[in-house]
């Protein structure tokens, strides 16, 4: 437990150093997804860094491709790539791409236009299922996913096909590009809506290492129903002046001044 | 192994039934490929195949951003979806699922959407898909095929199946004469000549062969010998054979059941403009939406007939270089 507190802290300072590096990024959505991405990398999903492409590992999808810098640090500490490397994000000539591409090793799907990656997962899953491999699917939705007619379609389709191999995690930070999302587009209340549509639904809270850690054991306990896990979260979790900072979501440049202050805010 | 029965020349066939008849063929003797359907096997011909081969469909309901981008999750298992829907729903509504979770990932997809042209007739404006080539082969590493007859569509299923990455294949719904022999082969990227001529180049494709080549029969009995070629392949072009046609014949019409812009023949006008430009005339919709009515009424109205492609050849051959 320690240690995984101490991974989701080394995500936050490498999604951070990528960003404060690229002069651009999504520091909310990064900071705000950190704590899920070291359960998953670091308890839940089957991989295996010396083989990204092996047929039968996990399948993990960032719907919310923003959050990247927060992916691509789970997968540096991983062992897919150097750590180094992500101060390289969105440069010319490196591989880091600003949103999710899957010639970067460990990465199983392209997102960054919201509201595809459900569908890939289930379609993934699905494939599991026809091709009778074991592997199970994770997608991990943001708020802005969750308004796409797309993801509904996938949310439908997976419901009605049973597909309990697949799990999705909704990093719900309730903040999206201009605003509230309860403002901009309200998609709640979410656990009835997907209740409805065949899902299991679990609430927890997005930052608690133990709450995540039996969502998903009990989403791998299901038989006949996806799984969803509405993860509360704090946009820009961790460091004090970005939390909850709607003008945190997207291309922020980061003074050197607010670097140094996030690192030092990190470190505590 | 077992085929499928060929049809003969000049039979009257729907390349939807053609469709049907290669998907069934291969579902007992293949096991890499799935269906993937969005409620619409019946119109798009895939319904024998869903009959015979239950077990090998994948069903989405009315949702094809859905089923779209799912595919590009299932290819990355390693069995190829093979999906299939309206064109207007495949290459249009599900556009972007297509270019990002299929085609920018480079997935091994296979696109097959039948209601393209206003060949789909009655149905009407919103079934008729003019613009589908146009914004399926902007996408990058996108193969296009469009076969001419049922007789090719029998070979071009399984050539699409073989070739890897994403192909998209547009699929004729009303019949259609056979002009192609059993025994002719298929090959993605290759065209096939199929009259010599060196006066004018007729370069048609799907429905639009048929009547290039009678538009050749009635040119030659004015003394015009018109070459014909069978564009099956919109995307990658056959360059030798267009450069050839260019060079030898001077003047070339292209003919589609699409719509000019973004289409066939702007393909084949974007390659000679930068290798060897000739007088080019586009026979296909002029940038307007279809109607309701029966296709040959409809080919009438919207300039597709064999006297449309003669007169353009005509007129194309008037503008060749002294």
């Amino acid at each position: 437990m320690n240690d995984l507190r101490e991974l989701a802290r080394k995500i936050r300072v490498l999604a951070i150093e990528a960003i404060y590096c690229a002069r651009s990024g999504h520091p909310g959505g990064s900071l705000s997804a950190a704590d899920i991405l070291g359960v998953l990398y670091f308890e839940e999903l089957r991989v295996d860094p010396t083989q990204p492409r092996w047929i039968d590992r996990d399948r993990f999808i960032l719907s919310k491709g923003h959050a990247c810098p927060a992916l691509y640090a789970a997968l540096a500490l991983k062992g897919f790539f150097p750590a180094e490397d992500v101060r390289s994000l969105r440069k010319i000539d490196h591989y880091l791409e600003g949103h999710p591409d899957v010639k970067i090793p460990g990465v199983d799907a392209p997102s960054g236009s919201l509201g595809m990656g459900l569908s890939q997962g289930l379609g993934m899953a699905l494939g599991a299922r026809y091709g009778k491999r074991s592997f199970r699917t994770y997608v991990l939705l943001g708020d802005g996913d969750m308004q796409e007619g797309n993801t509904w379609e996938a949310f439908m389709a997976a419901g009605h096909h049973k597909v309990a191999s697949l799990t999705a995690i909704l990093d719900y930070n309730g903040l999206q590009g201009e605003d509230l999302v309860t403002k901009q587009m309200n998609y709640n209340p979410i656990a009835e809506k997907l209740t409805a549509f065949g899902w299991n639904v679990q609430e927890v809270d997005g930052h608690n290492i133990d709450q995540l850690r039996a969502a998903l054991a009990a989403a791998r306990s299901e038989c006949d129903r996806p799984s969803f896990i509405l993860a509360r979260t704090v946009k820009g979790k961790g460091v004090e002046f970005m939390e909850n900072q709607q003008v945190w979501h997207g291309s922020s440049t980061l003074t050197n001044e607010q670097y140094q202050q996030s690192l030092k805010g990190l470190e505590a | 192994m077992e085929g499928p029965t060929y049809w003969k020349i000049g039979d009257q066939i729907s390349l939807r039934d053609a469709f049907g008849r290669a998907l069934t063929s291969l579902g007992s003797i293949r096991d890499d490929f799935v269906l993937f359907d969005a409620d619409v096997a019946g119109g798009t011909g895939a319904k024998p195949f869903v009959q015979a081969f239950p077990e090998k469909v994948v069903q989405f309901g009315i949702a094809e951003q859905n089923m779209m981008a799912a595919a590009g999750g299932f290819a990355d298992t390693g069995i190829i979806p093979v999906v299939t829907t309206f064109a207007a729903f495949g290459t249009m509504r599900a556009h972007e699922q297509f270019r990002t979770a299929i085609a920018y990932p480079g997935r091994n997809v296979k696109l097959c959407c039948s209601h393209i042209g206003v060949d789909v007739g009655p149905d009407g404006p919103t079934a008729q898909m003019l613009e589908d080539l146009a914004t399926i082969r902007a996408v990058p590493g996108v193969t296009v095929v469009v076969p001419a007859d049922a007789n090719q569509m029998l070979q071009a299923l399984p050539a699409i199946l073989d070739h890897p990455g994403p192909v998209y294949m547009r699929i004729g719904r009303s019949p259609a004469p056979v002009i192609t022999p059993a025994d002719s082969s298929f090959n993605i990227g290759k065209a096939s000549r199929l009259r010599g001529g060196n006066d004018v180049t007729l370069i048609a494709t799907g429905v639009m062969v048929a009547r290039a080549l009678a538009a050749a029969e009635n040119l030659a009995s004015d003394g015009i010998e018109a070459r014909v070629i069978n564009l099956s392949t919109i995307k990658p072009l056959d360059k030798e054979e267009l450069l050839q046609a260019a060079i030898e014949t001077g003047a070339l019409v292209t003919a589609e059941d699409h719509s000019v812009l973004g289409g066939m023949g702007s393909a084949v006008a974007e390659f000679l403009a930068e290798t060897h430009p000739v007088p080019i005339s586009f026979v296909g919709v002029r940038d307007r939406f279809g109607k309701s009515g029966e296709p040959e009424e409809l080919a009438r109205l919207f300039g597709l007939t064999a006297e449309d492609i003669q007169k353009a050849a005509k007129s194309v051959i008037v503008r060749k270089k002294a």
